[in-house]
């Protein structure tokens, strides 16, 4: 039968072209993704570039101009040290950003592997949701308190301060805050396990890793990206948490959460500097959420070209 | 089939059982199995369409997927091809695979939503055959053309399509590997009236073109007449007659299959106005505790004493068919 498909001509058959195309074409079709897309884009852009071509050293002390208001020379104002509090915020958002993409990278990769695992081999569900709700019982400050006490000084020795810091928040982050993706992937496993086409696989005899990489874990995008956009928020909020209670980045280390903080007591003398970094945190997440909603109606073929 | 018994039969089951395991209380412990087959026996020789018939929750698909190892059966020995499969396991089950597919009952739900057609057909070629991207496409190709489908759709996704176009969408995969058996499981059921006779007929090419060997499972008995050259009836776990179609359907013999055939509409109203139905009393009962003696004692209109004593034997007539039931002993 090979022979006579061979004689087809098959030149003038269009090959299966690929997906992302029709991904990205209705991608381009949610307003507020592509809107939130170029948001992200511009923020990250401006808290990479940004330092280059606002040369004011966030940490530059000119007590003289302390606590001013916003000027042409402090687009921004000052806060009490007399910083520029615009390069602090775009300092802060290069530590923010980073942490809150790489926590939630950290975080998505647990929970979609303990979620599949759990979901998709009966004989281990049971240990592995344990597991999971052992993490959720954890007093989540005190361990982060305790995890910090034990490892700061050891990893900054390894990779220096700002790294070793960096690494330890990430970390502690991540592993902190991949149980609900986990529970909710999992349930959506048990679901989908039960679908006949899983089963027509399953007569094909697809094993099981690609089974779980053809047709699970494409269909339970969804709740993935979802716990992705929502984890960006988490992690950024969680690491201004911890900088306030002195346990994260050190205090001459400028992050969103921590100028957030540090300008409370001075809410009513200059209420713009609690706006400025509170801003940028609710943006961004805002824009994050906006394109993972974008993007799980892309990858999702029933939705796509409506 | 006068020459059948000649033949070496391309599946051979005997003793079929699949119990599923009932689990209650907070240990999780084992209470009790509900015998979803139990005790089944049939070959099917190369070429024939065999007809596994029965009312809803009998153990028809149960019985289909066993056969196709989508379970781990219980007991019994399942041969194909002379090969016996009922024990594999892993690789060796994996390489069995492309001898025996299936046709799933609800096209919607046996079609990966995520996927295009042409990556859905491709899937068993990209498991089991070493093709290059050219070759597979080709076939591909190939396959929708079979199936009466358009080469335009390979790029599509399954829910674009109607019920009758996705069907042949998941024939066209499970034709892929050339398969010389399919299981059939309620392939026409969840379609419309008049696209049923177009997959029907579909089939029916495809197993004289092909040389296929289908089970077919319905509950569509005129559907299984038109099909099948022999016809398999189950009650709660058993087979309780299997016959030639036209024995079967002309003079049958267990009371269970009477009442089966009685519930067949005629097209002809003024016949179908006089004619005389069997009712059968009550439900059937859980698969989980079946009646002692014999599955269809307690509706059965003809019982006697011994059937609620003693299981029937499967035994075969004089006239080559086999029936379940004391009352071929008298």
């Amino acid at each position: 039968m090979t022979d006579i498909a061979a004689q087809t001509k098959i030149e003038d058959i269009k090959p299966p072209r690929s997906q992302w195309f029709d991904v990205w074409a209705q991608f381009k079709t949610h307003r507020g993704a592509v809107i939130g897309m170029w948001f992200f884009i511009f923020i990250t852009l401006l808290v990479v570039i940004g330092p280059y071509l606002w040369t004011l050293d966030a940490n530059f002390i000119d007590i003289r101009a302390k606590n001013q208001g916003p000027s042409l020379a402090h687009p921004m104002g000052t806060d009490q040290l007399g910083r520029d509090a615009f390069s602090q915020v775009l300092a802060g958002g290069q530590v923010s950003l980073s942490v809150g993409v790489v926590a939630m990278l950290l975080a998505l990769f647990l929970g979609t592997l303990v979620g599949i695992l759990a979901g998709y081999f009966k004989r281990i569900d049971g240990l592995l949701m344990r597991f999971t709700d052992l993490f959720l019982a954890l007093p989540l400050l005190p361990l982060l308190l305790v995890m910090v006490m034990l490892f700061r000084d050891s990893l900054r020795g390894l990779f220096g301060p700002e790294t070793g810091i960096f690494i330890l928040i990430v970390f502690a982050i991540g592993i902190t805050s991949w149980m609900n993706t986990a529970r909710i992937v999992r349930g959506e496993v048990l679901a989908l396990k039960e679908q006949e086409f899983v089963l027509a696989a399953r007569s094909i005899g697809t094993p099981p890793y690609r089974m779980i990489l053809r047709h699970i874990l494409p269909n339970v995008m969804s709740p993935i990206m979802v716990s992705a956009t929502l984890g960006i928020a988490n992690a950024i909020i969680t690491e201004s948490a911890l900088s306030f209670l002195g346990l994260g980045f050190p205090s001459d280390f400028p992050t969103w959460g921590r100028l957030l903080f540090d300008s409370t007591n001075f809410m009513t003398l200059s209420p713009e500097r609690v706006i400025y970094p509170g801003l940028a945190i609710s943006l961004t997440v805002l824009s994050v959420n906006y394109m993972g909603d974008g993007l799980r109606d892309a990858l999702d073929p029933r939705i796509r070209g409506r | 089939m006068a020459d059948g018994a000649l033949q070496e039969p391309i599946l051979r089951v005997q003793g079929l059982k699949m119990y599923f395991p009932i689990y209650k209380g907070i240990l999780r412990r084992q209470v009790g199995e509900v015998k979803a087959v139990d005790d089944i026996s049939f070959e099917i020789f190369e070429g024939e369409t065999l007809g596994l018939v029965g009312e809803s929750g009998c153990g028809k698909s149960s019985a289909g997927r066993a056969i196709l190892r989508l379970y781990d059966v219980t007991a019994g020995t399942i041969k194909l091809n002379g090969v016996e499969i009922a024990g594999m396991k892993g690789d060796a089950l994996r390489r069995q695979r492309p001898e025996m597919q299936m046709i799933f009952q609800d096209p919607q739900a046996s079609l990966n939503p995520r996927m295009t057609v042409g990556a859905i057909i491709s899937e068993p070629l990209t498991e089991h055959r070493k093709l290059s991207k050219k070759e597979t496409l080709a076939r591909v190709f190939e396959l929708l053309d079979a199936v009466g489908l358009s080469r335009d759709f390979v790029n599509r996704f399954p829910h674009e399509f109607s019920g009758g176009q996705r069907q042949r969408i998941g024939i066209a995969r499970a034709l892929a590997l050339n398969p010389k058996f399919i299981v059939c499981d309620e392939p026409i059921a969840a379609l419309d009236v008049s696209i049923q006779a177009q997959v029907v007929n579909l089939l029916e090419d495809l197993q004289e073109k092909l040389g296929l060997t289908y089970l077919f499972i319905s509950h569509d008995l005129s559907m299984v007449r038109h099909l099948a050259t022999r016809v398999a009836v189950m009650y709660l776990g058993k087979i309780v007659e299997l016959a030639p179609r036209d024995l079967l359907y002309n003079d049958p013999k267990h009371p269970y299959t009477e009442a089966l055939l009685s519930a067949v509409p005629e097209a002809d109203p003024t016949a179908e106005a006089g004619r005389d139905r069997i009712i059968l009393e009550g439900d059937v009962p859980s698969p989980a505790h079946p009646p002692k003696g014999c599955n269809f004692s307690t509706r059965c209109p003809k019982v006697m004493d011994i059937c609620r004593l003693k299981t029937p034997e499967f035994k075969q007539l004089d006239d080559g068919r086999h029936v379940a039931c004391h009352l071929m002993d008298q």
